[in-house]
């Protein structure tokens, strides 16, 4: 070796040529992090977290899945904005819906959207729900060391056209669920969903099957929450999830 | 053999072995003594660059540091799956495995019917105790790992040796973060066995194991009643009454009984699938001539 690379520039520049040949996965990014200003932070360190909060709902029915979320984000007491849509279409059959930091949900959906897109090009079809639920699953724990801070419900339509929920905490571990619900709302949703669509507490009950009995329980569930949550509230998003493909609405709820 | 391909399809990948297995980085060798001087001058280059994974650090320097705060950093974050009761026992018919349901963040219960043993392949069977997370992604990767062995050798890997993978994934990011607390079963030619694996790397082989926090619990049903020439059905029972005994002193555990038996024959058994804890409770009661509602003898004063 001659003295040249011996110089900082030129070990930089060898370790990342060399890395770029070696493997797809050695892809290195700007080396930014190993500025000395960006390493040197305010008592507590580095911190990139901050929960944006609101509650989703999702429900899986025989042939269709809704979700109901609100559109409210907060930082602290203060509210950012009032109609942010926590949900995002993936395919034609299905969606994603999270709570959590905003920053993160828009970055993981974005992801998404980019690798179902990587999907189609490579195999030329349309990733299912099943195939997806364990990609998000993956992709969550890809970030293991610096998790994403999204909680993230994902349903669609599976290939015998059933409607389903996969549920997932923020590093990826998932169950496949009929129900589900995520954000600052999930403690009081929970029991509600529990009481509607297992029929906890009663001795005879007839569970919710329309999709539009679902619909309405799925409102009043998000407005129930809305009443005691003040991270939840402004509008309630709804979106059905059918053979026929997606549908949204919105409905206000209360606004203080 | 006048056949040159060895019988195989002619699909069949001629590529080199190192080309298409998962262990994309081979080159590292050449790379190590260059990195060793850049780490010196600039620090880590950011990333965990492992067996094909490529996990993205938080920047700066002080990683580990970063892990142990996301509690005060991100509540709710790495609040998940803490309470549990698993067990494990080996007898003369294989390994029965047993497990309790019950999911728990803080005090709120997020779900009563969780699946706590991971079905890796048809061979191996691993509980989940600790960050479900880390569990149900490591055990997926052994079953690859596995595969991938079992083409390569023609043959399935050992227990053992299935085992010392998930084991060493443990020592490779031990520090890091990672939770984890498993029973490692799975019969291979020599019969069943049973391995304890945790997040520190330890791995154990041994006959009865109880993770969790309802574990002691279980060990004080199971090493009354533990037999080692006990029958399949007397097994189940224990297993049973071990979870139930759990779960009702517990309350980090609960919801619902699984039950697996791991056979000496190469294969595992789901036996029971979900039976209900509260509903055991008052048939065990009620066997003992209780009502189990905790109302026997001297009559309870209120007010």
């Amino acid at each position: 070796m001659d003295l040249e690379n011996y110089t900082n520039v030129n070990i930089f520049k060898k370790v990342y040529e060399k890395r770029e040949v070696s493997s797809i996965h050695n892809v290195v990014e700007q080396p930014h992090h190993l500025l000395k200003d960006n390493t040197q932070h305010a008592k507590g360190g580095f911190n990139p977290y901050v929960n944006n909060q609101g509650t989703t709902v999702a429900i899986a029915g025989k042939d269709f899945v809704l979700v109901a979320a609100d559109t409210r984000i907060s930082q602290g007491f203060n509210i950012l904005s009032r109609d942010y849509s926590r949900t995002t279409k993936l395919t034609d059959q299905c969606v994603i819906t999270s709570g959590g930091m905003v920053a993160d949900i828009e970055t993981l959906h974005k992801l998404l959207i980019a690798k179902v897109k990587t999907y189609q090009r490579q195999f030329k079809k349309t990733p299912t729900v099943e195939s997806l639920a364990q990609l998000l699953g993956n992709t969550l724990y890809g970030r293991r060391f610096m998790p994403y801070y999204a909680f993230n419900l994902l349903c669609g339509i599976d290939q015998n056209g059933q409607g389903s929920v996969y549920g997932y905490d923020a590093i990826g571990s998932w169950d496949k669920l009929t129900y589900g619900v995520q954000g600052s709302g999930s403690e009081l949703g929970a029991p509600i969903l529990d009481n509607q669509f297992v029929g906890h507490n009663y001795l005879v009950k007839t569970l919710p099957d329309d999709v539009s009995v679902v619909e309405d329980t799925g409102k009043d569930i998000i407005n129930s929450i809305a009443e005691r949550d003040i991270y939840t509230g402004d509008q309630v998003e709804i979106v059905i999830v059918d053979k026929n493909g997606i549908r949204v609405k919105r409905e206000p709820i209360r606004r203080d | 053999m006048d056949n040159e391909n060895f019988g195989l399809a002619k699909s069949f990948s001629s590529a080199p072995v190192l080309s298409i297995s998962p262990h994309t980085n081979f080159s590292q060798k050449e790379q190590t003594d260059i990195e060793h001087e850049l780490n010196e001058q600039v620090g880590t280059t950011g990333e965990y660059v492992s067996e094909g994974f490529c996990f993205k650090l938080a920047p700066g320097q002080d990683q580990i540091g970063f892990m142990r705060s996301l509690k005060e950093k991100a509540p709710k974050l790495t609040d998940f799956a803490k309470g549990t009761t698993t067990l494990a026992f080996e007898f003369q018919e294989g390994v029965l495995v047993a497990v309790d349901a019950r999911a728990t963040m803080g005090a709120f219960i997020s779900s009563n019917n969780v699946r706590k043993v991971i079905e890796i392949n048809d061979f191996l069977l691993g509980t989940m105790a600790g960050g479900a997370a880390d569990c149900m992604f490591w055990e997926k990767y052994v079953a690859m790992q596995c595969r991938v062995y079992e083409l390569r050798n023609g043959e399935k890997p050992s227990v053992a040796m299935a085992s010392m993978m998930l084991a060493s994934i443990m020592r490779q990011y031990r520090g890091q973060g990672l939770s984890m607390g498993t029973m490692f079963t799975g019969s291979d030619k020599t019969g069943a066995s049973l391995y304890y694996i945790d997040n520190d790397a330890t791995r154990v082989k041994g006959r009865l194991f109880a993770v969790g926090s309802g574990g002691t619990f279980a060990y004080g049903v199971l090493d009354t009643n533990y037999r080692y020439d006990m029958s399949l059905d007397e097994a189940v029972n224990l297993g049973i009454r071990a979870i139930t005994s759990a779960t009702f002193k517990d309350s980090a555990s609960g919801g619902v009984v699984r039950i697996y038996h791991v056979t000496n024959h190469g294969k595992w058994n789901l036996i029971h699938d979900a039976i209900d804890v509260s509903e055991l409770h008052y048939q065990f009661e009620q066997n003992k001539g209780h009502t189990g509602r905790g109302n026997e003898g001297k009559p309870n004063k209120y007010l």
